[in-house]
């Protein structure tokens, strides 16, 4: 193997994305466009009261409507074999019971589905939907975290027990200490593409669904359970995804929903959800409290650490995520406690969302580490040093490889550091107050099976084939770089298929792993094709094979476009038409699963924000001038991709810290703002300049390409920069996000 | 047959013919009072939305379509659901992403804030109509150049408005392109590379 692979010095010039061609014309089909014979469309209709019982449901209104084609609720609708069994319907990703749609009256949240209205055109069964009647026995619902807080339980299991280095409470009686609360709200996914799906049964047991997942084969495992059918009957295709960011990591009712439809009127339907739909029906980020406790010695070395969240989920499923994990590894720290705990409310069960739970978390450390410095009179970045934590003290691991501090000084030149002054409130400019922040991010670099199936053609083009799905890095194109490189081709012999059940298995695309798993995985079936070509040359009558030389080692070969040579003597040429008529084959092809080992060392993949901004003390506005994102994520594998990727997470931090914000009427237990008009995300005039630098140093452990994950640490610890650029500009310490301008305003 | 194909019908399965007879039915029920409607044909009401159809004449991408819509139906929903031009995408159908945007006599309009029937006459480009994966626009070009999207979903509308921006004289700066460019959200937070991607056209001084 070579040790410099994607480091040579004459790197080509970075890919375009390969599916940009068809995203930029409008070619590149997404669930709810594929083109489907005799298809009727379908609405949901949600529930007007938050906790309770259907009383009574009235559909013959909407069953007389031109065009109804059926009304399904509780009360007609077939029984799911899986349903009856409890807990597998809806593949449980937390514990408690999955909601089963149309199992029966219960309502644990507002606007849980309660009818599929299906007709034939979809103008017709959005006017049905609206006949549907239902009274209901309401019951007094809780969706509010804060008066609920003495209801926290900690999750089932022994991964969420209290963990403990240390004594607990040493940070109490460190010389420096601060102890804080931090608030994090409701935020919701919202990617682009609403949730949608086509269901089509081509017989009685035999499904092929075209739906908006993270993981095709995931969508087919949930499927078949809540059917009973066996997964090869199930068809599963996502080839474009319009984002996700999480919310696309489960199968939700609706999409169940969709399938019984289907079955019903024995007819394709098409189910997309509302925009309003998609902030009460497809999880969030779940709103979350935080306490920490930090304490340092007078020089600044950490002494105490305590961190404590308590989060909400739904009324009938736990879900969980790492929201204090991040405080156990980042710091040098001899004594950590965390707690985590969570509040059932009415309220969907909420999903992980980019960076989920070390994105909080990092709020909550990150600022009171800023806190911490600001009492202890050091620059945060100098505290920070003091702190590095040069193995993981978690695990008792050495890191697989961990360049923080070269991320800490990349940033640091790229913003202008120099210029912060220790002081807050130190930098006015006209009526604006400037101040500079950081923030740290960190996300486990984990690595999954990957199977790839590569067919290399006489014309030497490549055909690499995986499930694996693309809700927007660039997995596609992360697949052609791998591959080019390897075998030397160029990009436009190598075609990607994937998305698709029927393809070799892949993962789901979530917790920044695919590159790692299927970029491996196309590495590595690339030097098994390189070896099965070798054993070909060295056959007798190739040319290759000589009367001294039997043998032709894959290093022995230099691979190209037209064919292949010795690397000691390029005068002989075989072409992949010859080589593989030579030997009676019409292709080449090749299978091979590929996983990574255990290794002896923690792997994560860090990242350092830097954010410069300006406040305008009259109106509270802010303003971001500039933010510089660097990553410690190995090596990168495909340049252009890869940018985008860490620009975006820049993009979604700054939508965490300044606007994304659900508001709940608690008297009603219902969101007041479920529409892009009143919950704000970033437009273009809110994001200045994004500069993203990248270490891009081989992690040695991790995969054979020495590459980590990006897609969490993007986001993971751009929030707490911002607020912490607030601090350094007005002196004013805002904990709860997020940070809009009734927060800063002086009046 | 070539030539078919530039007066497509959106339901192939109805004819001219029928529309018309549709439309006379149609001014007959207008001057009747409801009771008599009612009892005059009970079974009218299933087929009342078909019989509201009106036509509709509208060039879409350069091709003329003589078409037969409900009133209540969107420009994006026609586009989409009976035309299967769906590179034009839905977002929130409530004219607040921009996912949707096309350009009706060349100015950028929302197509799910637009009622098709009020669309006659006019001059519809969609994102199919604007370059093909083979002939690309240079709007859609500087987009693949300067990697100024991820998922796609938003990109189609990006593209729309990009074009729009520069006929409107709102790209001399960046600092205008984004503010004209804040109607389009783009989830994946590509808009630096958006900016890039808008302002290169702008330099490269071509006529939209």
């Amino acid at each position: 193997m070579r040790n410099d692979l994607f480091l040579d010095k004459n790197e080509p010039v970075p890919i375009d994305r390969v599916d940009g061609k068809a995203k930029v014309t409008g070619t590149a089909t997404y669930s709810a466009e594929y083109k489907v014979q005799n298809m009727a469309y379908g609405v949901l209709v949600g529930s007007t009261i938050a906790k309770g019982r259907i009383r009574t449901i009235d559909i013959k209104a909407a069953e007389k409507a031109p065009g109804v084609l059926a009304v399904i609720t509780y009360e007609n609708a077939a029984k799911l074999p899986g349903y009856q069994a409890g807990k597998d319907p809806a593949k449980p990703q937390a514990t408690g019971q999955p909601l089963r749609i149309f199992y029966d009256n219960e309502i644990f949240y507002y606007d849980q589905p309660i009818a599929l209205v299906i007709a034939d055109t979809f103008e017709r069964v959005l006017s049905a939907a609206r006949l549907v009647k239902a009274q209901y026995e309401k019951v007094a619902h809780e969706t509010d975290l804060e008066t609920n807080l003495e209801k926290a339980k900690r999750p089932t299991g022994p991964r969420f027990e209290d963990y403990k280095r240390g004594e607990s409470d040493a940070y109490k009686s460190a010389a420096v200490k601060i102890e804080q609360q931090y608030y994090h709200p409701i935020e919701v996914h919202n990617p682009m593409e609403p949730g949608s799906i086509i269901a089509t049964w081509e017989s009685d047991d035999k499904l092929t669904v075209y739906t908006k997942t993270q993981g095709v084969e995931s969508t087919q495992r949930s499927i078949g359970d809540a059917f009973k059918m066996p997964p090869e009957n199930i068809t599963v295709n996502a080839e474009h995804v319009g984002g996700a960011f999480g919310m696309a990591l489960r199968t939700w009712p609706y999409e169940i929903a969709a399938v019984i439809g289907a079955k019903k009127i024995k007819r394709p339907l098409k189910l997309v959800l509302h925009r309003e739909q998609m902030f009460t029906n497809v999880g969030h980020r779940p709103e979350t409290i935080q306490k920490i406790g930090l304490g340092a010695t007078a020089d600044g070395k950490l002494v105490g650490l305590l961190h404590e969240a308590t989060a909400e989920t739904s009324a009938y499923e736990e879900f969980t995520e790492a929201t204090v994990n991040i405080s156990r590894f980042l710091y040098a720290c001899p004594n950590v406690t965390t707690r985590y705990k969570l509040v059932h409310l009415n309220i969907c069960t909420p999903i992980w969302m980019r960076g989920p739970g070390e994105a909080t978390g990092s709020f909550a450390l990150e600022s009171a580490m800023d806190e911490l410095a600001h009492e202890l009179k050091l620059d945060p970045l100098d505290f920070r040093i003091r702190n590095h934590a040069d193995s993981d003290p978690e695990k008792n691991l050495p890191w697989s490889s961990k360049f923080v501090k070269e991320c800490y000084q990349l940033g640091a030149d790229r913003i202008g550091w120099k210029d912060r002054k220790l002081a807050p409130r130190s930098r006015p400019e006209g009526d604006w107050l400037v101040g500079y922040g950081m923030g740290t991010g960190a996300f486990g670099a984990f690595r999954s099976a990957a199977t790839i199936k590569a067919e290399l053609a006489p014309d030497g083009k490549l055909i690499l084939q995986c499930s694996v799905n693309d809700m927007g890095p660039g997995t596609a194109t992360m697949m052609t770089t791998v591959a080019a490189k390897e075998m030397g081709l160029p990009v436009n012999k190598i075609k990607v298929e994937m998305g698709n059940t029927t393809l070799p298995p892949g993962p789901t695309q979530g917790g920044s792993t695919v590159t790692s798993s299927v970029g491996a995985a196309v590495y590595d079936t690339c030097v098994a094709l390189k070896e099965q070509i070798a054993v070909l040359a060295s056959k007798e009558g190739s040319p290759f094979h000589t009367a001294e030389v039997h043998v032709i080692k894959p290093e022995d070969i230099e691979f190209s476009e037209s064919g292949i040579s010795l690397k000691k003597d390029s005068g002989v040429k075989v072409s992949y038409a010859d080589l593989l008529k030579q030997n009676g084959l019409a292709s080449l092809e090749l299978t091979k699963e590929s996983k990574g080992s255990q290794q002896p060392y923690s792997m994560y993949s860090f990242s350092v924000h830097f954010v410069k901004l300006r406040v305008h003390p009259a109106t509270g506005r802010i303003k971001i001038d500039h933010v510089v994102s660097c990553a410690d994520a190995g090596t990168i594998v495909s340049q252009k991709t890869a940018e985008s990727q860490m620009m975006g997470g820049a993009v979604g931090g700054l939508g965490m810290a300044l606007m994304e914000d659900m508001v709940v009427d608690h008297r009603f237990g219902r969101p007041i703002n479920n529409n892009f008009a009143d919950y704000h995300v970033p437009v273009n005039a809110d994001i200045p300049a994004v500069d993203v630098l990248f270490v891009n140093k081989k992690d040695p452990f991790t995969n054979p390409m020495g590459s980590k994950g990006l897609g969490e640490i993007a986001l993971v610890g751009v929030a707490p920069a911002v607020a912490n650029a607030v601090f350094n500009a007005t002196g004013k310490r805002i904990r709860s996000l997020p940070i809009t301008l009734d927060k800063l305003i002086e009046t | 047959m070539s030539h078919q194909k530039t007066h497509e019908e959106n339901h192939p399965d109805k004819g001219r013919r029928d529309f018309i007879k549709q439309s006379s039915l149609l001014t007959a029920l207008a001057l009747a009072p409801p009771a008599l409607m009612k009892a005059a044909d009970p079974g009218w009401e299933a087929e009342a939305p078909r019989l509201l159809e009106q036509p509709l004449n509208i060039e879409i991408n350069g091709i003329s379509r003589k078409l037969s819509v409900e009133p209540r139906v969107t420009l994006l929903d026609l586009l989409r659901e009976q035309l299967a031009l769906t590179g034009t995408k839905k977002g929130c159908d409530h004219g607040q992403c921009g996912a949707c945007t096309v350009h009706v006599d060349g100015k950028r309009v929302l197509s799910c804030l637009s009622l098709a029937v009020m669309q006659e006459g006019k001059k519809v480009t969609t994102i199919e109509g604007v370059g093909t994966p083979d002939n690309l626009h240079p709007m859609q070009a500087a987009f693949i150049k300067h990697d100024g999207f991820q998922c796609g979903y938003c990109t189609p509308g990006q593209v729309m408005s990009g074009i729009a921006c520069i006929r409107e004289g709102h790209a001399d700066s960046d600092d205008d392109i984004r503010e004209y460019m804040s109607g389009n959200i783009c989830r994946c937070g590509a808009y630096p590379n958006i900016v890039k991607a808008i302002a290169e056209v702008k330099k490269g001084g071509k006529s939209l």
